[in-house]
């Protein structure tokens, strides 16, 4: 069971752990949404993630890459509002960037090429109160780690404890992208809808790179 | 065959009308077909169940289709409209991809504008072009500085006859006529390739057109816009 690196199995739990942490915290997000947006990134997180599952049940995605492009595709069909291209996005240039099973530098690099994505995508920056805020602390925990020669599991648990850190960090933020925006001073004092998903997203990859015990 | 069809370029661009709403989608289609008959154009709006929002699915069967028979523009509403085009545009391979263009510009006069010139054989980039300078073109309708003096081409003094004016009909037909000839042609100062421009200058019945032509088919081209606003456009 030992590995150094993350392999086809790691990408299948993560997205299976995914999906239930999404569907678990689908309230949560919702009420987070409903004070700073629409109130749909639960619901329309939970109806993605459902079909991703759907989709992947009769799968056998042969890499890493595949695993995440089923993903990014399936996403972009089903998740409504900006979350669907955003996400989708993410995991497109996440599957691109993962090439075969992931090393530390390998989960570097992917988490490097998802924040590429979302950033390109929403044409948002860092402290605007929005997803790049979770992700751009990752991919550079992730990095650090990689270079200090952590192992695959380490980097990927040093991604996820960097986004929930971002995910906090965004709740006395004013937001001046999407439709928080709309809402100016008054979006500060709530944590961003797509920076706790987001989290919620890592913390599962984590998690699953810890439970297959892939080895440093 | 259109009334253009004589001499008009050939259509090679296709237009996807992307909204949050299918029923807004639906009418800015609507609106632009009457004004561009032989283009096609193809609403994408609202979610697959039907819902506010926008769907990467209908988008992109939209592009796809449209790709059969030519170049595509796009033009998205408001912000996840926009990312859901984009998206769509990078899934695509890269031989489609270099065919479809993402115009920026106002939903409904960006469609009308693009159209027009899509009818008037336009690629996709200068469609989208077209498209993007459409919410300037209303803005400045009337207070645009004229286009240089008279020197060279020759002028027509035409009086609107058509009870409704130079509304969108017969300014969409109009800019249609003045873009298939080799000519600059204006209408009262402005662009009379701009549906936009000319619908600007809020003409009614009785009032004059100073249609003025400059170029290998300037005499064609007044002989034929001469026709046209004579016979009312047709409405009478």
């Amino acid at each position: 069971m030992s590995a150094a690196t993350l392999g086809t199995a790691w990408a299948l739990d993560w997205i299976a752990r995914a999906t239930k942490v999404v569907s678990e915290n689908r309230i949560e997000l919702i009420e987070l949404d409903r004070a700073i947006g629409d109130g749909d990134h639960g619901e329309n997180m939970d109806r993605g993630f459902t079909a991703v599952a759907a989709k992947l049940a009769g799968a056998e995605p042969a890499s890493p890459g595949e695993v995440l492009k089923t993903v990014a595709t399936t996403l972009m069909s089903t998740v409504g509002g900006a979350a669907g291209p955003l996400y989708g996005t993410a995991f497109l240039r996440a599957a691109k960037g993962a090439d075969g099973d992931l090393d530390a530098a390998g989960v570097a690099t992917m988490l490097e090429a998802a924040l590429e994505g979302i950033r390109a995508r929403g044409k948002a920056d860092t402290g605007e109160k929005t997803m790049v805020d979770a992700w751009t602390p990752a991919a550079v925990a992730a990095r650090e780690a990689a270079e200090a020669g952590a192992g695959a599991v380490q980097a990927i648990r040093a991604a996820a404890d960097a986004a929930v850190e971002g995910s906090e960090a965004t709740i006395p933020m004013i937001a001046t992208k999407g439709r928080a925006s709309y809402l100016g001073e008054r979006s500060a004092g709530h944590r961003d809808p797509g920076a706790q998903s987001s989290a919620l997203l890592l913390v599962a990859a984590a998690e699953a790179a810890e439970a297959a015990g892939a080895g440093a | 065959m259109s009334p253009d069809g004589a001499h008009g370029r050939a259509v090679r661009t296709g237009i996807v009308v992307v909204s949050h709403s299918a029923r807004l989608a639906d009418g800015v289609v609507e609106v632009a077909a009457q004004m561009a008959p032989d283009v096609v154009l193809r609403a994408a709006g609202g979610t697959d169940e039907g819902g506010i929002g926008t769907s990467f699915t209908k988008v992109e069967e939209a592009v796809l289709e449209l790709l059969g028979a030519g170049e595509v523009v796009v033009l998205t509403d408001l912000g996840s409209a926009t990312m859901t085009a984009e998206s769509v545009l990078e899934m695509l391979d890269d031989d489609d991809r270099e065919r479809v263009t993402l115009a920026d510009g106002p939903l409904v006069e960006g469609t009308v504008a693009g159209a027009v010139a899509a009818q008037g054989g336009a690629d996709a980039a200068a469609v989208a072009r077209t498209a993007a300078a459409a919410a300037a073109s209303f803005a400045h309708a009337g207070e645009a500085p004229p286009p240089e003096p008279a020197d060279g081409g020759r002028t027509v003094v035409l009086t609107l006859r058509n009870s409704v004016g130079l509304h969108a009909r017969p300014a969409a037909l109009l800019a249609r006529l003045a873009s298939r000839y080799d000519a600059e042609v204006s209408v009262n100062d402005v662009d009379a390739t701009s549906v936009l421009a000319l619908m600007g200058l809020g003409l009614g019945q009785g009032e004059e057109l100073r249609v003025r032509a400059d170029g290998p088919d300037a005499d064609d081209a007044l002989a034929e816009i001469t026709k046209v606003v004579e016979d009312g456009f047709g409405e009478e």
